[in-house]
């Protein structure tokens, strides 16, 4: 009850303060968003169906080269675009699930394989000239609201925080629905589930297709905040990274774990960047660090801690 | 394509593919041993590799001589990760250990870059460009020289595994762990060996090719995944296996850069590994089943 | 397992015996869809279930319990019985009543928030049950729930047993404990080594000579009749 008020608390703080915020802490309060929203969508298959993805970072790319080739080449809003992209993210998704589901893949196994498709679709895309190849692409960014270009940092705040709430609702509804009760007896235990009646490889399959769509809305969410995509920063095992690590240290498998992880972890990689000037790498660093202490000592992340220290 | 191009990428696939065979080696001996797929891998190569370099500039150290040098310090380096990491969450779930070698990668190779910089360094010794032709085809002297140490190496290691008492204890716990501890092996010190074993095994690896590869905190990357596609395709925990599909993989790998433009040729290493993964995840050799 | 033989009439109950490997959770895995069967057929309610998966089978009414325990230890009990509920109902409300329906039957109403990992052993084998029934199945196949179990939970087991028969559920009983099992069914099937060697009322089978002698002949098994 404590942590549902204080996350409400936290909730209106986030809508009412950022307009009084600096620059600087606002572009960090979105860089937390963006990283909680990509965690809340890789949490959906990695923490409820518990199908570890490494290679989220396929429907990432998928996103942000559709819905910004379809601006380039057709002049379609980027906000239509983005449907376009989660629709085709969630196609690959179905794919590659599929794929992978029906050939019985679990575990390390599953991990690998998405991780290999992320990686192909990376090698092709640095290779089609017609994308952009390795150069990657460029996003206009004459201030238009109907274009999803803002001269302002604030509106993209907005944006990314009604799809970070959106993203909290989903991973909501879906844990107390059927289909979430269903993704957790898959997880916990496949052969007694499909013995109770549950459809594993479906359940699995819906799960890759909402967690596939709404990263890709993150990879449009990226293009045109930052202006610029390329094969490697949109489809390279980075931001594959980027989307889990928040999940896992705030708790895979909870509704507010990815939004906690990203609180936690993002301001630690702004502060270290900001104390080693320069030293490019000491952030990620303390990721792996950080990382390798919460699986020793908090297998179940910050969330798990919370409640196990409630609980006594 | 004319055959004198196949020809070379034939040679060059196989040079590679040899050292992609000693990578996979450790890779697949940790695998057998420990069940877990370390990430970390190839991290431990470029520090191999960087490691070679520092001895090179500081104290002129042939990169081949140094093998001496970082092979025992690398078992060592395996040996204490293993221990302080690995070993305390040997329960753990095992998408948990996979994320703990994942923070190991990420730990060590962004160390790397703290430490030295994105800079690709080179390690230039005087017979760098020594090379020979065998007909039509160009051989690369330190490319040789790789491939055969590492042949030579995994040989040696092949015949520790099957000849001496702490070999055949190491294969008796990767093939029926129950059995070795109740023979009285101490599982504890086989698996910090193991671990130990195939970290110098790649280490070692990367000593071999700094004659020919830049030196960079990200290099291990993509060797790493090479070792997975390896490993996958010769067999989870099948020592042969690694060898013969580091040479597979080469080839494909040297075919694919011969026949495709770009960079393709990755494409088609992924493409293995996917279809591996999928039809066949015992491997060509069989090994450990992905299911 | 070669060559089986098996038809079960909607209401009865009949128990599965047969010395250690003798194949009988083979069968059960065979019949639930966890196997495919090399050769022959099986059908349920008329119709062939071979090459059905699982949960499909158990969506037309066959439901299955494991020899060994498989819950879903970081849930509670009313969460494990409640994702078989929820084969049934759609909505998350009406799974929760179905389930906490079962799990009062069962016996396990008290323990309906512990969580599946702490429960003793006799009251895991309930929760199997119980997640089994909240599938509204009309043949059930226990395996093996009285194995672990002290006499006094054996008795309790029999009577929920008994209730869950009579709730209208057949069932096909594998179990070791010989008398229960010659209490309960009321025809017995014995296997040995993969095949049927008898079928019928308990007490006719258990003084036939092929049974007797498929138990006398493995050394070391406690459980002749």
């Amino acid at each position: 009850m404590a942590v549902k008020a204080l996350a409400v608390l936290a909730g209106l703080a986030l809508l009412a303060v950022p307009p009084f915020l600096p620059k600087y802490f606002l572009e960090v309060l979105i860089s937390i968003l963006f990283f909680a929203y990509l965690g809340l969508a890789w949490n959906l298959l990695g923490g409820y169906a518990g199908q570890f993805s490494f290679g989220h970072a396929a429907f990432f790319g998928i996103g942000a080269y559709t819905s910004t080739l379809l601006l380039l080449r057709a002049g379609l809003s980027p906000w239509l675009g983005m449907l376009a992209g989660g629709l085709l993210a969630t196609g690959f998704g179905l794919f590659e699930g599929y794929l992978s589901f029906r050939y019985g893949l679990r575990g390390p196994y599953f991990s690998l394989v998405t991780l290999a498709f992320a990686e192909m679709l990376r090698v092709v895309t640095v290779n089609l000239k017609v994308v952009g190849a390795s150069l990657g692409l460029v996003v206009p960014s004459q201030t238009n609201a109907l274009l999803f270009v803002f001269a302002d940092k604030l509106p993209y705040y907005y944006v990314i925080a009604v799809m970070t709430a959106v993203a909290l609702a989903i991973t909501h509804r879906v844990a107390g629905s059927r289909l979430g009760y269903c993704l957790v007896a898959v997880r916990e235990n496949e052969d007694a589930a499909e013995a109770a009646g549950v459809d594993a490889r479906g359940a699995k399959l819906r799960a890759m297709a909402i967690s596939a769509f709404l990263t890709a809305l993150g990879g449009t969410f990226y293009a045109q905040y930052f202006a610029y995509i390329d094969p490697t920063i949109t489809f390279g095992p980075a931001i594959s990274i980027g989307g889990l690590l928040p999940a896992i240290v705030g708790g895979a498998g909870t509704v507010l774990g990815p939004v906690l992880g990203s609180f936690v972890l993002t301001p630690i990689s702004e502060i270290t960047r900001a104390m080693l000037r320069g030293r490019a790498g000491a952030d990620i660093m303390l990721y792996g660090l950080v990382l390798i202490l919460v699986i020793s000592f908090l297998p179940q992340g910050l969330m798990g801690w919370l409640r196990a220290r409630r609980a006594s | 394509m004319s055959g004198g191009l196949f020809l070379q990428a034939v040679v060059s696939g196989l040079l590679l593919g040899g050292v992609y065979g000693l990578v996979a080696s450790g890779l697949t001996l940790i695998f057998g041993v420990l069940r877990i797929i370390n990430f970390a891998h190839g991290a431990v190569m470029m520090l191999g590799m960087y490691a070679t370099y520092w001895l090179w500039m500081l104290v002129g150290l042939d990169p081949y001589l140094s093998v001496l040098v970082t092979a025992p310090v690398f078992f060592g380096v395996g040996v204490a990760i293993q221990r302080i990491v690995i070993e305390p969450n040997r329960d753990a779930a095992e998408h948990n250990q996979l994320l703990l070698t994942l923070g190991l990668a990420l730990f060590l190779e962004n160390l790397a870059l703290v430490l030295w910089q994105g800079d690709f360094r080179t390690l230039r010794v005087p017979y760098a460009s020594a090379s020979f032709f065998i007909a039509d085809t160009l051989v690369e002297v330190p490319r040789l020289i790789a491939a055969g140490g590492a042949v030579v190496i995994a040989v040696a290691l092949y015949a520790f595994l099957r000849g001496t008492v702490l070999g055949k204890a190491i294969r008796a716990l990767a093939e029926e762990r129950e059995g070795a501890m109740l023979v009285g092996i101490d599982v504890g010190r086989i698996r910090a060996v193991a671990f130990g074993i195939g970290s110098a095994c790649v280490a070692v690896a990367g000593a071999l090719i700094t004659p020919f590869f830049y030196i960079a905190p990200d290099v291990g990357e993509s060797f790493n995944i090479m070792a997975f596609v390896v490993v996958v395709l010769g067999g989870m925990g099948n020592f042969l296996g690694a060898l013969v599909g580091g040479l597979i993989v080469g080839l494909a790998e040297s075919l694919g850069a011969a026949f495709l433009p770009g960079s393709l040729k990755q494409f088609v290493v992924f493409l293995i590994f996917v279809l591996v993964l999928l039809f066949r995840p015992e491997g060509l050799f069989g090994g450990a089943r992905g299911r | 397992m070669s060559q089986l033989d098996l038809s079960i009439e909607s209401g009865e109950i009949v128990g599965l015996i047969g010395p250690n490997g003798a194949g009988k959770t083979t069968a059960f895995h065979l019949i639930a869809g966890f196997h495919p069967p090399s050769a022959g057929t099986i059908r349920f309610k008329g119709d062939s279930i071979v090459g059905l998966k699982p949960h499909a089978i158990c969506r037309r009414g066959l439901a299955r319990t494991f020899q060994l325990v498989q819950p879903f230890a970081g849930l509670t009990a009313l969460e494990n019985v409640m994702v078989g509920a929820f084969t049934r109902e759609r909505d998350t409300a009406a799974a929760r009543r179905h389930a906490g329906e079962i799990l009062d039957f069962v016996g396990l109403g008290p323990r309906r928030d512990t969580a599946a990992r702490n429960l003793t052993l006799g009251d895991r084998k309930r929760l199997e049950m119980a997640r089994g029934l909240a599938t509204r199945p009309e043949l059930l196949l226990l395996d093996e729930v009285m194995s672990g179990l002290n006499p006094t939970e054996i008795e309790a087991i029999i009577g929920t047993i008994r209730r869950i028969h009579e709730r209208g559920v057949t069932l096909l009983i594998i179990e070791h404990v010989m008398q229960a099992i010659m209490a309960l069914s009321h025809r017995l099937v014995v296997l040995h080594h993969g095949e049927k060697i008898a079928d019928g009322p308990p007490a006719l089978v258990a003084r036939e000579r092929k049974v007797i002698e498929a138990y006398l002949g493995e050394a070391g098994d406690g459980t002749a009749p």
